[in-house]
């Protein structure tokens, strides 16, 4: 660290507070999204997340014992008992007597009502409520509490959000998309990009320079010329129209330069004596790309695969393209779109359908990551 | 039985030519090296042989057979790379298995070849490391136990052992003409820049610049007898000292006077009309020796010394325009900086060039 310019101490922690900032403020949302998912849902429409812990507050209305149930004591006529089942966790915070002021008193504490009529409501809403007269009437004493509810944390949203909103299927549908998706452009690249990095045959310049090109092409344009091209083929071979092997097939097309122009870079950047030494040794060029350029290529592979991996998971447009709308076929994209429209106002639905999509790229980016350990090449030539 | 005869190789990339008509004789298990500075074509020719460049022009024939067109993989012939280039991926024994398993030999034959190559080579107990798990010297010890299992009839060795530290070069060295030694019908053509790889390999050494080859021979042949100035300058180390020089008689002994200094009469052969013609004369620093007497070659003054422990560097300004005359001397010799010093040498150790570069045909003695 001497020596370097700017890296004092107060630098340095700068710079990882700084950091630390960041990334807490990155992961934000989705920590909020997932707190969410796991929230009962009376309690999400009352308060935020970030007050997830400490539980909710909620003012409801209660009415005490029937005043046929009065007992005399001490020379007062006395009406007990508690507005709670057994088993409730609640805690009585505040209570009143009129809906004004339903909060007029704290719990565990004595409310006079006027006349000599005092209440005292504790906070596991047990009750004693003692008039000098006998009370009248067939109907208990109105009360109104502000309860405190301890949070409820559970994993029913995920049941719901699974097995009866659907998500379940679209998720399904969502991977039947994706991981072929992934597959396919990978095959044709690897082959592509060996080819164009290491064999020389006329023409080659031409062709890197067109794919390069390529990339440059807005999905959007391409879009609706390449559905009216496949539904022709397709009515042309008596293929229906919107099925996956057409999405597979928007997204191989889509994907390919791309994933060409990567694979290429990194293929040719393997080094040359390997493959001279290969070629000594008897190999075709099928056995070179095998057996070496195929095993070396594993970190670049699986960078693509998680690009691409996202991109089609996360993908909207060209899967309501391509795809239809009905069970068999809506994406988890799609499906939340549709969500939002008719179960704008469940956030519990939401949040947790959210969090299902967001899931998945998560564990194939975790689990791929270990791939881009560079260093695979050491050993074999000097210096690495 | 490996013969190799190449005819007028040339090897032009686009409008640049590289190899102008090389034409080389290699006898079956010679232990050819091909040196010479940066840039003179000698990786780029043992490629050619190789077959992983095309040749443009001229024949190449490997045992009796034209193989200009024939694929690395059918020319018999096997590798050993400057950087290696051993398969990452694999473990040592995959790697030097590799050949075999591609042209689909039995598992017990593969198994045989390469454990006997990594006997030969004591590799046996590193057989199941991947390569960054060894050394640098390990490493190209596999290169070469690759090249074994192959059983080539020609082993070519690209610059081996220009990325070991100095003692590991000498001790691969070694390794590599034992190896040699135990395989007396094997063809081995060697590339490096380094001449002292050149002179204690070789059985026979071609020395290359700028794509033509400057001289084929022995390495006693080519330190004693070069064939022109770049020979002399290139094979000996510290680099034999030239100075320029008349002819002042010609004939089957010639007395040369020595521009600033005195003159000599040198058993070297000159043709008669070569009377006051301007060449260059050369001593090697070896041979040079300190005299107290009239009768020397060059006197000048010490510029600087260097010790190197066993010998001494002595350069010695000449009054020429600061190029030192070297010698090189015991190293206990006492030879104080600032001091007068006078040299001569042998007449059997002296050289002449004529002003085209070629030297003229020294007489050749008896044991030397």
């Amino acid at each position: 660290m001497a020596g370097k310019a700017g890296r004092s101490l107060l630098g340095r922690w700068g710079v990882h507070l700084a950091v630390l900032a960041i990334v807490v403020v990155w992961t934000l949302p989705t920590m909020g999204i997932l707190v969410s998912s796991l929230r009962d849902r009376d309690q999400i429409i009352v308060s935020g997340w970030w007050t997830a812990l400490s539980g909710s507050e909620q003012t409801e209305a209660g009415r005490l014992a029937a005043p046929s149930t009065q007992v005399q004591r001490d020379g007062r006529f006395v009406v007990e008992g508690r507005l709670f089942e057994e088993g409730d966790t609640r805690e009585v915070r505040a209570f009143g007597t009129r809906a004004t002021a339903p909060t007029a008193w704290e719990a565990g504490t004595e409310a006079d009502l006027g006349d000599g009529v005092t209440l005292r409501l504790e906070p596991d809403s047990s009750y004693v409520l003692a008039s000098p007269v006998a009370f009248e009437g067939n109907r208990g004493q109105r009360v109104y509490l502000s309860v405190l509810s301890p949070p409820r944390f559970t994993t029913e949203n995920y049941e719901t959000v699974l097995l009866s909103e659907g998500i379940g299927r679209s998720f399904v549908n969502s991977l039947t998309v994706t991981i072929p998706a992934t597959i396919i452009p990978i095959l044709i690249a690897a082959f592509a990009a060996y080819a164009l990095a290491w064999m020389r045959f006329p023409g080659r310049a031409i062709l890197i320079a067109v794919i390069i090109g390529l990339l440059v092409v807005p999905l959007q344009m391409s879009l609706i010329p390449l559905l009216k091209l496949y539904n022709g083929v397709g009515a042309f071979f008596g293929v229906p129209a919107k099925t996956y092997l057409g999405i597979w097939l928007a997204h191989t097309g889509f994907g390919l330069p791309f994933a060409i122009f990567l694979l290429r870079s990194y293929i040719a950047g393997l080094p040359r004596e390997i493959m001279e030494s290969a070629r000594i040794d008897g190999a075709s060029d099928f056995d070179i790309f095998v057996r070496i350029v195929l095993p070396l290529s594993f970190p670049v592979l699986a960078s693509f695969a998680i690009f691409q991996f996202l991109w089609v998971w996360n993908d909207l447009l060209v899967a309501m393209v391509f795809l239809g709308t009905g069970r068999d076929q809506l994406v988890l994209t799609g499906k939340l779109n549709a969500l939002l429209g008719s179960r704008g106002g469940d956030w519990e639905i939401l949040t947790t359908s959210a969090f299902v999509t967001i899931i998945v790229p998560l564990i194939v980016f975790f689990s791929l990551q270990r791939y881009f350990v560079r260093g695979l090449l050491a050993g074999s030539v000097k210096g690495g | 039985m490996a013969d190799l005869h190449l005819k007028g190789v040339r090897k032009a990339y686009g409008a640049v030519e590289v190899l102008h008509g090389i034409d080389l004789d290699i006898r079956s298990g010679e232990f050819i090296v091909f040196v010479g500075p940066s840039g003179c074509g000698k990786s780029t020719l043992l490629r050619t042989i190789a077959g992983l460049e095309d040749i443009s022009s001229g024949t190449l024939e490997i045992d009796g057979q034209v193989v200009n067109d024939v694929p690395p993989s059918k020319r018999g012939i096997a590798m050993v790379f400057q950087s290696y280039a051993l398969y990452p991926h694999m473990t040592v024994y995959d790697n030097m298995a590799f050949s075999m398993t591609i042209a689909r030999a039995g598992r017990e034959e593969i198994d045989r070849r390469v454990r006997n190559a990594a006997e030969i080579l004591q590799l046996t107990k590193y057989l199941d490391r991947l390569p960054k798990a060894l050394s640098g010297g390990q490493r190209q010890r596999v290169a070469i136990g690759r090249a074994i299992v192959r059983d080539p009839k020609v082993f070519l060795f690209d610059e081996p052992l220009s990325n070991l530290d100095a003692a590991l070069r000498v001790a691969t060295r070694i390794e590599i003409a034992k190896l040699k030694e135990s395989m007396p019908k094997t063809t081995m053509i060697y590339v490096t820049h380094d001449q002292v790889e050149a002179m204690t390999l070789a059985d026979r050494i071609v020395v290359l610049k700028d794509g033509h080859i400057e001289q084929v021979g022995s390495p006693m042949e080519l330190y004693r007898h070069p064939g022109n100035l770049f020979v002399a300058q290139f094979i000996g180390s510290p680099a034999m000292n030239i100075v320029p020089a008349t002819i002042e008689q010609a004939g089957p002994r010639t007395a040369v006077s020595i521009a600033g200094h005195g003159g000599v009469t040198v058993p070297v052969e000159t043709p008669a009309d070569s009377r006051g013609a301007e060449i260059s004369f050369g001593v090697r620093p070896e041979d040079l020796v300190v005299t107290g007497g009239e009768d020397f070659l060059f006197e000048g003054t010490v510029d600087y010394v260097e010790q190197l422990g066993e010998v001494q560097l002595v350069y010695v300004e000449l009054g020429r325009d600061g190029v030192p005359l070297v010698a090189k001397m015991p190293g206990g010799a006492d030879v104080k900086r600032r001091s007068t010093i006078r040299l001569t040498a042998a007449p059997e150790d002296l050289h002449i060039f004529g002003a085209d570069g070629r030297a003229f045909a020294r007489a050749r003695v008896e044991g030397k």
